[in-house]
């Protein structure tokens, strides 16, 4: 059930505080509080400024430009895109099933991609608040921060996104705009150089890939009352699992289970998530609100993403990120693990299977092959479904007779969790902000609380993401009464007081 | 680690191509590749990102160039320092802060850089780019070729 607070009784009469954007996040978001006379927070609201012309930009293209063409949807995860379209253009051309040589290619631009995702968000966007603390000085808490007093970390981050990129530039044929997979397969496989390239450091990247997850897990412990209650909710979970549930990003059926670990439906053929899943619309929010249907709008929302994805498998099939899978789940006690902020663990375990991964395909003589495209008939509807970095995300494109797409739906990982980050950021908001005075550092305790979900709020723009923090106290009468703005160098300037 | 052999010069754009004059990072990128320039390499991505101080290593210059909503028109042209400027949201990593990563990562100075920054106007979805920063982008490419050199000059005219 959604809590109390997200609709106040009588919202006219509270002050109102506006976080804009939220920070260290992809794209353009922003937190309204609303607060009564005795500070106590009454309502809480993420508003996430969603485009929402991506469907209309991909309507009236041929269908074998899409794994092209979404790729400059999102500057985060074009990858993602690219293989979910990819998958859906494998339905169109009726190709049912990959050559072995397309599929081990594509699953290692996807482990290449989730690695570099990961490792970004982890080392960049939230070791920050992690190692230093979220009332650490704001300019100090960055990846600056990070890299002046742990060196070492920071390195590791920078050069384990750079294997990440290196794996997709070589496997998609580019450093970006990658046209590595085409509908029915890919347009190229490794060459015995490329391999040599990226065996090389591999040894390396597992290293460093174990050594996140032993510093998560030492970071985690140090506080783990404090952080299995930080913005913890109690969730249904959905993700993608292999044939014999063990965890996979790239291909498999739908599970679900509820909070409390029981399953609600399992290995169900994405292609039919519209009998599983609907999306519900909220007249305060541009963004829609996924849930399963069985369940009801009320209780069928879900998280998505790592967190989910860690819980709901039975196994991975890499041996280290199976092991600290085990440890993971010890810590739910019988139950799935439901701390937001057990996205960075979990998150880190799967960046550990990726490196694992992509060693075991290093060795595989089927990534040099030669087969790389199967076709058969042409089809209308194409639904490719993958688990993006940040969770589940669903393709879904209708074409007519010439192949030009005429319907274009598009579930993208973050609006999976859109009542979840709300649900969140009111736990976050009844637990720590009722009753005190609103400082900088508590209201990065909300940012903390969306940022464990890594959501990727819109695309790539000179406009958004150079946006300054503003947090605006607007009284019951509608007046601004203070407003702090926060810029992009990180100074926070009092406009009105 | 990951280090390919580099050519001296580099030069860096950045931009979503299908983000009307955002893309002017990644066309200067595509008429300059159409130049076949030596001893200069290309690159171009979506954003800076902070893996790209691995692309700054064995370099003798580095020129960053990207769409900007704010610079005189047609362009702006300015030395870079090195500068923790907390701009680490992941859409808008400045040059500077780049190079101050690199700085940091791999203890010693970086080198010397330069940012280009071309005037653009519109940014939506799915848009062209615009005629205003077409001409823009046709100033830049011009004054790129003088920063080059004669020999480049003559070798792309």
């Amino acid at each position: 059930m959604p809590s109390n607070l997200e609709t106040a009784a009588n919202p006219e009469k509270l002050e109102r505080i506006v976080i804009e954007p939220l920070t260290r996040v992809e794209g353009h978001g922003k937190v309204t509080l609303l607060q009564d006379e005795n500070l106590n927070i009454r309502q809480a609201r993420l508003h996430i400024v969603e485009f929402r012309g991506f469907e209309k930009f991909i309507q009236g293209r041929p269908y074998w430009e899409l794994p092209v063409l979404v790729q400059r949807l999102c500057g985060i995860c074009p990858v993602s895109h690219h293989l979910a379209a990819a998958k859906a253009t494998d339905m169109l051309v009726g190709a049912t099933q990959l050559t072995p040589t397309a599929e081990k290619i594509r699953r290692l631009m996807h482990y290449g991609q989730t690695l570099q995702s990961h490792a970004l968000h982890f080392f960049h966007l939230c070791s920050p608040d992690l190692l230093f603390g979220f009332d650490d000085e704001v300019r100090h808490r960055n990846i600056v921060g990070v890299i002046e007093d742990h060196p070492e970390i920071a390195k590791q981050g920078v050069l384990l996104r750079k294997f990440g990129q290196e794996v997709i530039r070589l496997t998609a044929g580019k450093r970006i705009h990658g046209t590595g997979a085409i509908p029915g397969g890919v347009n190229k496989s490794l060459n015995r150089e490329e391999i040599d390239y990226l065996q090389k450091d591999i040894e390396q990247i597992v290293q460093w890939g174990q050594d996140a997850v032993e510093l998560i897990k030492r970071i985690f412990f140090e506080q783990l009352d404090y952080h299995m209650a930080f913005a913890s909710i109690d969730t249904n979970m959905l993700s993608m699992v292999g044939a014999n549930g063990e965890f996979d990003i790239y291909h498999g059926g739908l599970r679900a289970k509820d909070a409390s670990g029981g399953v609600i439906f399992d290995h169900i053929d994405y292609t039919r998530y519209n009998d599983y899943i609907r999306e519900g619309v909220k007249n305060w929010s541009y963004m829609k609100f996924p849930f399963i249907e069985s369940l009801g709008a009320e209780d069928g929302w879900y998280r998505v993403g790592p967190l989910a994805r860690v819980n709901n498998c039975d196994n991975f099939d890499t041996p280290l990120a199976e092991a600290q899978r085990k440890l993971f789940k010890e810590a739910g006690h019988g139950r799935p693990v439901q701390a937001s902020l057990a996205f960075h663990w979990a998150r880190l375990i799967e960046l550990l299977h990726c490196t694992e991964a992509i060693r075991e395909l290093l060795l595989d003589p089927d990534i040099s092959g030669k087969d790389l495209l199967n076709k058969g008939r042409l089809q209308g509807c194409g639904i490719g479904v993958l688990e993006a970095p940040r969770g589940t995300l669903f393709h879904h494109y209708e074409i007519d007779d010439d192949g030009i797409v005429n319907k274009a739906n598009l579930i993208v990982s973050t609006t999976n969790n859109n009542q979840a980050m709300n649900e969140s950021i009111r736990q976050v908001a009844s637990m720590y902000l009722d009753g005190s005075q609103l400082t900088e550092p508590l209201l990065n305790q909300i940012e903390v609380a969306i940022r464990a979900y890594d959501p990727c709020l819109s695309c790539a723009t000179h406009a958004m993401g150079k946006m300054p923090l503003e947090i605006t106290l607007v009284n019951e009468n509608a007046e601004v009464i203070d407003r702090i703005e926060k810029r992009v160098t990180g100074e926070i300037q009092r406009t009105v007081s | 680690m990951l280090q390919q052999s580099a050519n001296p010069q580099l030069i860096f754009t950045w931009g979503n191509p299908s983000r009307g004059d955002d893309a002017l990072g990644p066309a200067l990128y595509e008429l300059l590749q159409n130049d076949h320039l030596s001893g200069v390499d290309l690159l171009t991505d979506f954003q800076l990102q902070i893996e790209h101080a691995v692309d700054l290593v064995d370099r003798s210059r580095v020129l960053f160039v990207d769409a900007s909503t704010s610079a005189i028109s047609p362009f702006e042209f300015s030395r870079l320092q090195p500068e923790q400027d907390a701009s680490y949201t992941t859409h808008a990593m400045s040059p500077q802060a780049l190079l101050s990563v690199y700085q940091q990562v791999y203890g010693n100075p970086p080198p010397p850089a330069w940012l280009l920054s071309i005037r653009g106007y519109e940014f939506g979805l799915g848009l062209p780019l615009s005629a205003a920063a077409n001409q823009n982008l046709l100033a830049a490419y011009k004054y790129v070729n003088l920063l080059l050199g004669p020999a480049q000059s003559a070798a792309s005219s």
